[in-house]
């Protein structure tokens, strides 16, 4: 290991602040609090600058020094910077001036948001010497868990809810992984997971490696402010599942500031959630600084934790920026889905229908005032949770190859279009 | 059939690597005292100052959230099975 490349220092508990070894390890011996990884910020603060950070390769390493691995990348090395979209016509309909769109629904090579944190994962798990390496997943993280696994030889297990989209399973076969359903929502998946994690010797990533896994999703935060000119948008909306994400994008804008990359402007960060699993947006609207856990009912199934790990960090976040909490039903979800795909041409899974959701409601109560800027983190593709959205968004019309019958369509199709541009 | 504890990673070197438990108890708390009798300190690695559970670990009964069930006060019977299991991110 060539440990003059490494800007980490220790793992450290969030609750006590106990220090812990580099290590696959993931919770404080003395108070289960999670552990988060230790950086030497003046060391990284002499060697990185918006100078050095624009003359690399775009991708999410451009940051490397701020993600906790200790040589060079070996996993994941084209993952991340995706587009940064200026969504006007979203904004139009939201009632915003300066709206955009953070797109990981085309993350390489999996199309969501979970590529970063696997990249990172896996390649500790390699530095760490691990050959097979596991999670515990809503879908997403498997199929990114799988194909890097794939790329870099290592063995696979997947553990996911034996009731997800069929896309999300076929996206994680077809890779060769081992792919194993549980007969239970995902929180009970990954009850299995902890023990089966403290029993073997693998590198589950949402476990064992989190402390490395979950620095990944800084990227996306990253991105944002290098993408906006090196600023911070006044206003992020993200979706939570176990909230990681969420505080993550955070902890990037406060890493930015201090390291002086961007000026530190006032930033509101603002989570999203279903209302068929909202244990963190429920809390956050009562004004509590607890969740209670609960038993999801919802179509976004990448969001359905009801024991959200992060969600007291999550909601921490939200009061200490001035930032709101909101959830949006399952037609919500769907109309989120398709609004942002008529307006940006963007195709987003159930969470980002989630987000979309979330922001026009958010604008709507006055939590978002109209000129300021605003960012969606868009986490995940479409095309894999087709199941969703499969006749609610209009129907195919068919005729025979004949130009008669073609024009009768048209004609039927002239109110509505000269409606839509009148 | 006794009741079992399953005991976490994080905390066996306190059960001298013990992985499951018997006890005799009536509910989650008399079993997380009888615990303590035996493996002085693992509760308060358990429950905070005011006799909560951290709000980092959850117990469950059988495959149950104990904040599903009556928490501390949830009743035991023969043959069930406790497991401590640390909060886990993920999705």
């Amino acid at each position: 290991m060539d440990t003059n490349r490494s800007f980490m220092k220790a793992l450290k508990c969030r609750e006590c602040g106990h220090e812990y070894a580099l290590e696959a390890t993931h919770v404080c011996e003395f108070d289960f609090g999670p552990l988060e990884v230790v950086y030497d910020y003046d060391r990284i603060q002499d060697v990185l600058s918006r100078k050095v950070i624009e003359s690399r390769v775009r991708t999410m390493w451009r940051y490397r020094e701020l993600l906790p691995i200790a040589g060079e990348p070996t996993v994941g090395r084209q993952v991340g910077f995706t587009p940064l979209v200026r969504a006007d016509r979203l904004a139009a309909r939201l009632g915003l001036k300066e709206l955009w769109i953070k797109n990981d629904a085309v993350n390489y090579p999996t199309l969501s948001f979970k590529d970063r944190v696997v990249s990172v994962a896996l390649s500790r798990a390699v530095e760490l010497g691990f050959r097979t390496v596991a999670c515990a997943s809503t879908g997403n993280l498997a199929n990114s868990v799988a194909a890097n696994a794939a790329a870099a030889g290592l063995d696979a297990y997947v553990f996911i809810p034996h009731d997800l989209e069929k896309g999300k399973v076929l996206n994680s076969l077809i890779y060769g992984a081992r792919v194993i359903g549980i007969r239970g929502h995902y929180d009970e998946v990954n009850r299995l997971c902890a023990e089966i994690a403290g029993k073997y010797g693998w590198a589950f990533v949402n476990v064992n490696m989190r402390p490395y896994y979950a620095e990944g999703s800084k990227s996306m935060g990253f991105e944002i402010q290098e993408q906006m000119g090196w600023k911070i948008p006044q206003h992020t909306v993200i979706c939570m599942a176990s909230g990681s994400l969420l505080t993550k994008i955070h902890k990037s804008y406060q890493e930015f500031s201090k390291l002086g990359l961007v000026a530190s402007t006032p930033w509101k960060i603002h989570g999203a959630q279903a209302t068929g699993c909202s244990p963190i947006t429920t809390a956050q609207k009562a004004g509590l600084d607890f969740f209670k856990p609960v038993k999801p009912n919802t179509i976004a199934k990448s969001l359905a934790i009801g024991t959200p790990a992060d969600g007291f960090y999550a909601l921490k976040v939200m009061k200490e920026t001035g930032g709101s909490g909101e959830d949006v039903t399952d037609d919500e979800i769907r109309e989120g889905i398709r609004l942002l795909a008529e307006c940006e041409g963007i195709f987003a899974e159930t969470a980002g229908g989630v987000t979309v959701g979330v922001a026009k409601k958010l604008v709507a109560q006055g939590k978002i005032p109209p000129d300021e800027s605003v960012v969606l983190c868009i986490t995940g593709n479409g095309l894999k949770t087709l199941d969703a959205v499969d006749g609610y968004a209009g129907v195919t019309r068919e005729i025979r190859p004949s130009l008669r019958e073609f024009e009768g369509v048209l004609a039927s199709d002239k109110p509505a279009i000269a409606a839509a541009h009148a | 059939m006794p009741i079992h504890v399953r005991i976490p990673t994080p905390l066996r070197k306190l059960t001298n690597n013990e992985e499951l438990v018997p006890v005799v108890a009536s509910t989650v708390g008399a079993a997380i005292a009888e615990l303590q009798s035996r493996f002085p300190g693992i509760k308060e690695r358990l429950l905070d100052e005011q006799g909560a559970v951290r709000r980092f670990v959850n117990v469950y009964v059988n495959e149950e959230d104990i904040r599903f069930l009556q928490n501390q006060q949830t009743p035991l019977k023969e043959g069930d099975e406790i497991s401590i299991i640390p909060a886990i991110a993920g999705g």
